[in-house]
């Protein structure tokens, strides 16, 4: 049994004829597992976590066939049952840690806030605690930083106060939300290292949101990738970006610099993301696919699974190598 | 085997309204912001034709009928619809007229304030070592006092009567219209289009009026609303206090101040004129509304 | 922090001598002879009129002039009131404290209730007491009060008695000005049920004055709130599973209410200028009906003054509501 199952997921915003924003989306990520979403912006893959916390609001929708989480059924919580879990055994860290924290309280009094809600610390164990959270995530002079303003930190320290948030229930599957995207390059390798040093000491499952697939490959077991609100493609991390099934998956390995060099332009797909007024009517790569084919055109293809996992696409790439 | 086919991508713009059926499209579906539009219209139109809509000469007085009440109350009359004041004249002619005068006071004043505004607003942005706080002072002075107060004031120098009026409520809404025009050159001025054209070889002027100003024209557009708005219920209470447009000029303010000896009486005297007062600036508050939520692309994101 | 308030400090100065300025400048514009202007008397023959002139200063050129009047005022000498012959300050002083009694009324009448209103407007969002509480807010201050004040006055007072129509307090009772508050004083008093008059005298009024205030609070705080219900870190507090309470109140409405304090605070103005026009429908013995009869009298010594007073009393109260700010903004407070 998986800790996350997630089946079908639709998340739409207006009412149901809407544009959904993730559509028929289906993941799953096992105890103590590494599973990387990827996608462009605006692909869906940040709306598809913040369903599972529930913090979708009005006017989206959510449905789902399944929505599970640690054996129970997320679509089936009440607002207080969710809260018990939202915070403690799933958490996430999100992309900017500069606007991330309120900038009316000190960091101390934030991480206690998780403490005193989940783990039912108060006073003089919750500071020691939220001391030795802050000395966990590495943070130097942990002490006088309990005390201190959020816009008192920097870009780097307030992400690992974020962390600190995040982890301080011992939840079971952390999510990670682009969490290096806002800042500098020389902050990014370090927060990706705590961020997996934490995960394999406290054997948590790790959802990475990313598109830098250089961090997949070096993070992650499995990866999902996302085009345009639907999964295009899950499969293992080695074997994904050594042969790419999905057209789209090899088109987003194309486009890494490194792999352009020599040639006069990078390599890149013609064309933009479909947005809300130019849905194609068979599959949402169709306008742009180097392989298209009138089937595509006119029907839309559904996650199935292939050689190397689930890829969604009539003509999947590279099926004859094992 | 996949053979890659030539791909044309399509003109994704194509496909997206353009920027007035996309306005129209946002204004349109705030239901109050129409509405307030289409009474805007209703008193727009009586302001223009009124001496063809009103039913009598609003200056003529019936010695017979002092203090009629409107026609659906008891002693009320078919030709005075709405009623009559103290001295026998028609209320709704008055009304009619009077929406004359305030869309007169509304528009001159919003235009008397806007030009010098917007150019002081331009200079205090483009010039920001010393210009640009000399002027920012000036308007701080001048915000010191609350508008109304420094309208009385005003029309205590200039002494009452229309054409003060509009002197005295332009000048109180001049540094809005300053501050407004000031922060939003500030900020387009570090845009990149804004380079983009001093490098080009712009003059002063066209940077001004043709590169940047535009870019300035919605937060504007709705703050001349709300003025005209503001205008239209300063000149009332200036009327009422007896320092603005003098009776028996039929302002709707102005008629107030006279029907208060007669809230026991002839509750309709002073009512109505009120009421439309009300009406005539709830409209203009919400189109101004309206107007903003349709213009401010921020806005226009959020649920 | 320091240099926070320093500079505000500094920017006081130059907007007192600005205000002087406008006020100086307010008198010599009147159109006529200023010694009949100055000392309200028509037809003074010439040669009390060179008298006067001297005695007056006004033989000096402007500049001078200016500083004279400066000097008198850094002496505390702002003139006496044509029609009363007493002090402009003296009056002021009495006079004020009906003012600000009826002002406070009326903020914490609009406070109270636009707070309210704005957050459950917000938490609402959509719902008909949301509707309800933007269209009345708009209402409020789409209307012109002293219309509100007659219809209120007509429906209360005259059709339902319940309030009177003037006043502060009635004719009948005798009470000592001790503070200059009417509701501390009658309390202080010996004179049975003078609180509740003087209470019933005070609704209507600041109700009246509180409706324009009560309709920007409760738009700002809703608008207010939503912004800050959209902040990340309003997400983050929700993402750790906190009750709907807390993330509302103690995330939420910390931060909302730094920009409804500042609008809190300019409403002050607003205040001024309605008292004017409330205070001249309900006979309320404040400096707004003090100053709009002087005008009509053409007391030109209450004039001057009186505005110069009143601009004072603002420009203090945005700059006391502005260090205020700076508190309440951890931010601006850490500042060094």
């Amino acid at each position: 049994m998986p800790l996350l199952d997630i089946k079908n997921l639709n998340v739409r915003f207006g009412d149901a004829t809407a544009t959904p924003v993730v559509d028929g989306l289906s993941l799953s990520v096992d105890k103590g597992e590494v599973l990387a979403i990827v996608g462009e912006s605006g692909s869906g893959k940040s709306v598809t976590m913040m369903a599972l916390m529930g913090l979708i609001d009005h006017p989206g929708i959510v449905t789902a066939d399944a929505l599970s989480f640690d054996g129970k059924d997320m679509l089936k919580l009440n607002a207080r049952q969710r809260r018990q879990i939202v915070g403690k055994d799933l958490s996430m860290v999100f992309q900017d840690p500069m606007t991330a924290l309120n900038p009316s309280y000190t960091v101390g009094f934030q991480i206690k806030e998780v403490l005193k809600q989940h783990l039912g610390l108060k006073g003089k164990a919750a500071h020691q605690r939220a001391l030795e959270l802050l000395q966990k995530v590495e943070i130097p002079g942990a002490a006088q930083r309990l005390e201190a303003y959020p816009h008192q930190l920097s870009g780097g320290m307030s992400q690992r106060v974020a962390i600190a948030m995040a982890i301080a229930g011992e939840p079971k599957l952390l999510i990670a939300d682009e969490p290096t995207t806002a800042l500098d390059v020389t902050i990014q390798a370090q927060i990706m290292d705590l961020l997996l040093a934490l995960q394999k000491e406290q054997d948590m499952g790790l959802v990475l949101i990313t598109h830098d697939l250089a961090v997949v490959a070096e993070t992650a077991q499995r990866v999902c990738v996302m085009y345009a609100g639907q999964a295009v493609e899950v499969g293992q991390v080695p074997g994904l970006f050594d042969v790419p099934a999905h057209p789209y998956s090899e088109a987003l390995l194309a486009a890494i610099p490194e792999h352009s060099m020599g040639a006069e332009r990078l390599a890149t797909l013609p064309g933009i993301v479909p947005g809300r007024y130019d849905r194609p009517s068979g599959c949402l790569l169709s306008p742009r696919c180097p392989y298209v084919q009138d089937k595509c055109r006119q029907q839309r293809p559904s996650l199935d699974p292939q050689v190397h996992g689930l890829v969604r696409c009539f003509y999947p790439l590279n099926q004859e190598v094992a | 085997m996949n053979t890659p086919v030539p791909v044309t991508a399509v003109d994704q713009s194509l496909l997206y309204p353009s920027v007035y059926k996309e306005f129209w499209q946002h204004f349109s579906k705030n239901k109050g912001a129409v509405a307030g539009l289409a009474f805007m219209a209703l008193v727009v139109f009586c302001a223009i034709f009124a001496p063809w809509v009103a039913p009598h000469d609003p200056s003529e007085q019936y010695r017979d009928f002092l203090l009629t009440p409107p026609v659906w109350l008891e002693g009320g009359q078919w030709q005075f619809l709405l009623g009559t004041d103290e001295l026998g004249r028609d209320l709704l002619s008055r009304l009619i007229q009077g929406s004359r005068l305030s869309l007169l006071i509304g528009l001159s004043s919003v235009v008397m304030s806007l030009i010098p505004g917007i150019l002081m607003g331009l200079l205090a942005g483009f010039f920001p070592k010393i210009l640009g706080p000399t002027i920012m002072r000036l308007m701080d002075i001048m915000l010191a006092l609350p508008s109304l107060l420094l309208a009385v004031a005003i029309v205590a120098i200039l002494g009452p009567g229309l054409i003060n009026t509009v002197i005295a409520i332009a000048i109180v809404s001049l540094p809005s219209y300053v501050r407004l025009t000031r922060a939003a050159v500030m900020g387009e001025l570090n845009r990149d289009y804004v380079t983009a054209a001093r490098l080009a070889g712009a003059t002063l002027p066209r940077l001004m009026f043709i590169t940047v100003l535009p870019n300035c024209m919605a937060p504007l557009i709705v703050q001349a609303t709300l003025s005209f708005s503001s205008a239209i219920l300063d000149a009332a209470a200036l009327g009422f206090l007896g320092l603005g447009v003098q009776p028996p000029t039929p302002e709707w303010g102005t008629m107030l101040a006279s029907a208060r000896d007669y809230i026991e009486r002839a509750w309709w005297v002073v009512s109505l004129p009120g009421l439309t007062i009300l009406l005539s600036v709830l409209a203009i508050n919400l189109m101004g509304d309206g107007l903003r939520d349709a213009l401010d692309p921020k806005l226009k994101n959020a649920a | 922090m320091f240099s926070f308030i320093a500079r505000r400090v500094g920017l006081l100065i130059p907007t007192f001598f600005g205000i002087t300025l406008l006020t100086f400048a307010l008198i010599r514009l009147i159109p006529g002879d200023p010694v009949e202007v100055m000392m309200g008397e028509r037809r003074v023959d010439p040669e009390m009129h060179a008298q006067a002139m001297e005695r007056l200063g006004l033989n000096k050129p402007l500049y001078a002039q200016y500083i004279d009047y400066v000097g008198k005022l850094a002496h505390g000498d702002l003139g006496e009131s044509l029609r009363t012959r007493t002090s402009v300050w003296s009056e002021f002083t009495s006079l004020f404290p009906a003012t600000l009694e009826l002002s406070i009324a009326a903020l914490i009448f609009a406070g109270i209730i636009g707070l309210l209103a704005g957050v459950i407007a917000a938490l609402r969002r959509g719902s008909l007491f949301d509707h309800g509480v933007m269209g009345i807010s708009l209402a409020g201050y789409s209307m012109p009060i002293f219309w509100w004040g007659l219809i209120l006055i007509m429906f209360f007072s005259v059709s339902l008695g319940w309030t009177p129509v003037s006043g502060r307090i009635d004719l009948l009772y005798d009470i000592e000005p001790k503070t200059g508050f009417m509701l501390i004083d009658t309390l202080l008093s010996d004179e049975e049920g003078s609180f509740i008059d003087a209470l019933r005298h005070l609704i209507l009024p600041a109700i009246v004055l509180g409706t324009i205030p009560l309709a920007v609070i409760a738009r700002m705080t809703r608008s207010s709130m939503l912004e800050v219900l959209r902040e990340d870190y309003v997400r983050t507090a929700r993402a750790k599973g906190l009750s709907p309470a807390r993330v509302v109140f103690v995330h939420g409405l910390r931060n909302a209410l730094i920009p409804v304090l500042t609008v809190f605070g300019l409403q002050v103005g607003t205040l001024l200028a309605g008292a004017v026009l409330t205070e001249t429908i309900f006979s309320w013995p404040g400096i707004g009906k003090w100053l709009i009869e002087a005008i009509g009298a053409r007391d030109y010594p209450v004039v001057q003054n009186g505005i110069l007073l009143i601009a004072c009393l603002v420009i203090l109260v945005n700059f006391v509501v502005d260090i205020l700010y700076g508190f309440a903004n951890p931010r601006i407070r850490h500042q060094r």
